[in-house]
């Protein structure tokens, strides 16, 4: 667009006034020349010295936990002699970024010595301790006698007015001796005390007798897969502690049992 | 009128010719009312005296019904002109046949008054029997009772003069006898006892563990009975009157249960693991000294019971042939038989106090767990029952009279304590509060 309305008009003018300027001057050419102008004097050239300057001096990250590594990055300008850096990195080039792993936080220092001075900067990188682990997974907390008494054993279940050892009882008190030996284990002088007892149904007085014979019965079971006899006491309750008191098979079968508790 | 009571001697009749019917058990005790026909209206006091009547003649009334030896001549047909002393017999006042014809047709007639005298109230008692001709052989009792001036008094009178009235009859008044029981009133079961008529309840164990199964020694002088107190169930003896604990020596065993003396007091039966094994029937001395193992089985043997009369002879209870049944043997252990016919589940023999029959629970006829009462000839072993299906009814006991017998039924819901006369009839009701069972009359 500037081009086209640079008009051919006045190119023209120009063209013609330089022509003219070439002719006028080859009319001179009779007159002496003039001595040239002495040349300038000119002094020899002092070498020009710049003073050493930091341009850039940083860590990145500034924070680090402990363990990760930070970048320091740097510049440096002007005439130097020497470039170094604080903390055992010693000499480094002008410029450039060397990775770190301090151990706490640590105010790193780039020194730059030239013929012009010396400048430095600092830099820091702060070194943060990492949240401390989870606390370790606390051992299972040491169960009572009685809490690994209700938790492992089960009770034996009876037939109506029988003693005798069922295969359900025979399946639960031969986990129970397991479970018992566990135990002693764990408590040197524990001792437990099977209870017998009896549904309502038959007469408080007999029902004291079969109740006993019923928590004998479980123990000489126990005994016979290595329990230790002594550690085990019987008593009967007959029928004066039921665990269930409705009057139906469900709940007299619960209650002609022999059942585990601590001793004394 | 006159067919009122006819009617009812005809039911009364019929009655005990079910009752014969069922079994021979000739029972004098099954005859209630067969002492006769008795009238007793209400006495009257003079001045004070007549505060305390109510008292009197509620007493004289229920201690004479209760006994079940007698008919009670309703009070609606007594006649008008009532006797207050034997002079009112004279020409113009009350006639002994007023009495002993329609429509009172009583044989018997108790009558009398009371008064204040040098600060005591007196009572004139008479008991005639107005079936007589004359008068001269109609008195019976004529006598007089010294109590003191309140109710309590009044009771006194009544019961002394209802015991001399029964002793005429070779009946033994219950006024005075105590039955000692297990409740539960307070959370745990305790041993209780209260008056033969449910008054004055009071306990006597505070062991707050189970205690339970009591018996009483011959002499009434003291309690047995098994406690978990120290843990497992052991036999402790304890004085009615001092409340004091005697020395029992429990044998080193998972149980020891269910004392019962011998007639002498100085031997008792009770049951035992003392030889391990099975619970079996133990003899000793009344201390526990002096073990004897008298019943040898593998079954469990208890409640063993010696014969009050003879002391010879322990009903026991035994599951030597299957469930629970009824057993005798020799005070030695030889001899056993059984007593019960296998059916059923049998337990609490108690022997009555003649040594003839034995009060018991039994399953017969029913589902195990429905125990009735019945009673047992235990010669013939004819036996007749006296409780039908109402409720679960257990732990017999004979009262000193050997016409009466404690019991404890569930048939209200829950285990209540009762009387009734050795045939079924006057069943009353004596404890209310919490559960109560195992009852033992005592004298």
């Amino acid at each position: 667009m500037m081009i086209r309305n640079f008009s051919a008009s006045k190119f023209t003018v120009i063209v013609a006034a330089l022509s003219l300027t070439i002719f006028a001057a080859g009319c001179k050419k009779k007159a002496p020349a003039p001595p040239p102008p002495p040349p300038p004097r000119t002094e020899a050239p002092r070498p020009v010295v710049s003073k050493p300057l930091v341009t850039q001096f940083e860590a990145e990250p500034s924070t680090i936990e402990k363990g990760q590594a930070s970048t320091l990055r740097w510049a440096v300008s002007g005439e130097t002699s020497s470039i170094t850096i604080s903390n055992g990195i010693g000499s480094v080039p002008a410029s450039g970024s060397r990775q770190v792993y301090p151990s706490n936080t640590t105010t790193y220092e780039l020194t730059a010595s030239g013929p012009g001075g010396t400048d430095s900067r600092t830099a820091t990188v702060t070194v943060t301790n990492p949240p401390p682990p989870p606390p370790p997974q606390p051992p299972p907390p040491n169960r009572t006698l009685a809490q690994m008494l209700s938790e492992d054993v089960q009770d034996a279940l009876f037939d109506y007015d029988k003693s005798d050892i069922r295969d359900d009882a025979r399946a639960a008190l031969t986990r129970d001796a397991g479970a018992l030996k566990a135990i002693f284990q764990q408590f040197p002088s524990g001792t437990v005390l099977i209870e017998g007892h009896c549904d309502e149904r038959g007469s408080a007085e007999y029902n004291l007798g079969l109740g006993d014979r019923r928590s004998t019965a479980a123990k000489e079971f126990l005994v016979q897969l290595g329990v230790p006899a002594d550690r085990l006491k019987t008593v009967s309750y007959g029928k004066e502690r039921p665990v269930c008191t409705d009057s139906n098979e469900a709940c007299w079968q619960k209650n002609r049992r022999a059942h585990f508790t601590p001793g004394q | 009128m006159t067919k009122k009571p006819f009617a009812i001697a005809i039911v009364g009749a019929a009655a005990t010719l079910v009752l014969l019917a069922q079994s021979n058990v000739i029972i004098d005790i099954s005859k209630a009312g067969g002492k006769g026909t008795i009238a007793i209206p209400d006495f009257r006091g003079t001045g004070d005296a007549q505060r305390f009547m109510g008292t009197f003649n509620q007493t004289l009334w229920s201690e004479i019904d209760q006994s079940g030896a007698f008919k009670m001549a309703p009070k609606t047909f007594y006649p008008l002109q009532v006797p207050q002393t034997a002079q009112d017999f004279k020409p113009g006042g009350p006639k002994l046949v007023d009495w002993s014809g329609p429509p009172v047709n009583a044989t018997y007639l108790a009558f009398g008054y009371t008064a204040v005298k040098d600060n005591q109230l007196v009572l004139f008692g008479w008991l005639y029997n107005v079936s007589e001709n004359n008068l001269a052989s109609a008195q019976l009792i004529g006598k007089v009772y010294f109590g003191t001036v309140d109710d309590a008094g009044a009771k006194k009178v009544a019961q002394d003069f209802a015991a001399d009235i029964l002793k005429q009859f070779n009946l033994v008044s219950l006024a005075g006898s105590k039955i000692i029981f297990v409740s539960q009133r307070t959370g745990t079961k305790e041993i209780w006892m209260m008056d033969y008529d449910g008054s004055n309840q009071r306990d006597l164990t505070r062991y707050h563990s189970i205690t339970t199964m009591p018996s009483v020694s011959p002499d009434g002088a003291n309690v047995a009975y098994t406690s978990f107190a120290h843990g497992r169930p052991e036999i402790m003896i304890q004085s009615l009157e001092t409340g004091r604990h005697l020395v029992f020596y429990n044998q080193s065993a998972s149980m020891n249960a269910q004392l019962s003396y011998f007639p002498d007091g100085k031997s008792v039966v009770f049951s035992s693991t003392a030889s391990g094994g099975y619970a079996q029937i133990y003899k000793s001395n009344a201390n526990g000294s002096g073990l004897q193992r008298i019943s040898n089985a593998r079954a469990v043997e208890v409640e063993p019971k010696v014969n009050p009369r003879t002391g010879s002879e322990i009903v026991f209870v035994s599951g030597r042939s299957g469930p629970q049944q009824l057993y005798i043997m020799n005070a030695d252990g030889a001899n056993v038989q059984r007593l019960t016919d296998g059916t059923g589940e049998a337990s609490n023999p108690c022997w009555s106090p003649d040594g003839r029959f034995i009060a018991f629970a039994w399953t017969r006829g029913f589902e195990p767990g429905n125990f009735n009462i019945f009673i047992m000839d235990v010669a013939s072993r004819e036996y007749t029952q006296l409780t039908h299906g109402v409720g679960r009814n257990e732990n017999p006991t004979w009262a000193p009279d050997g016409r009466h017998i404690v019991f404890c039924s569930r048939r209200g819901g829950g285990f209540q304590i009762f009387t009734m006369l050795a045939d079924g009839t006057q069943v009353k009701q004596l404890t209310t509060q919490g559960q109560n069972t195992m009852p033992v009359w005592t004298k």
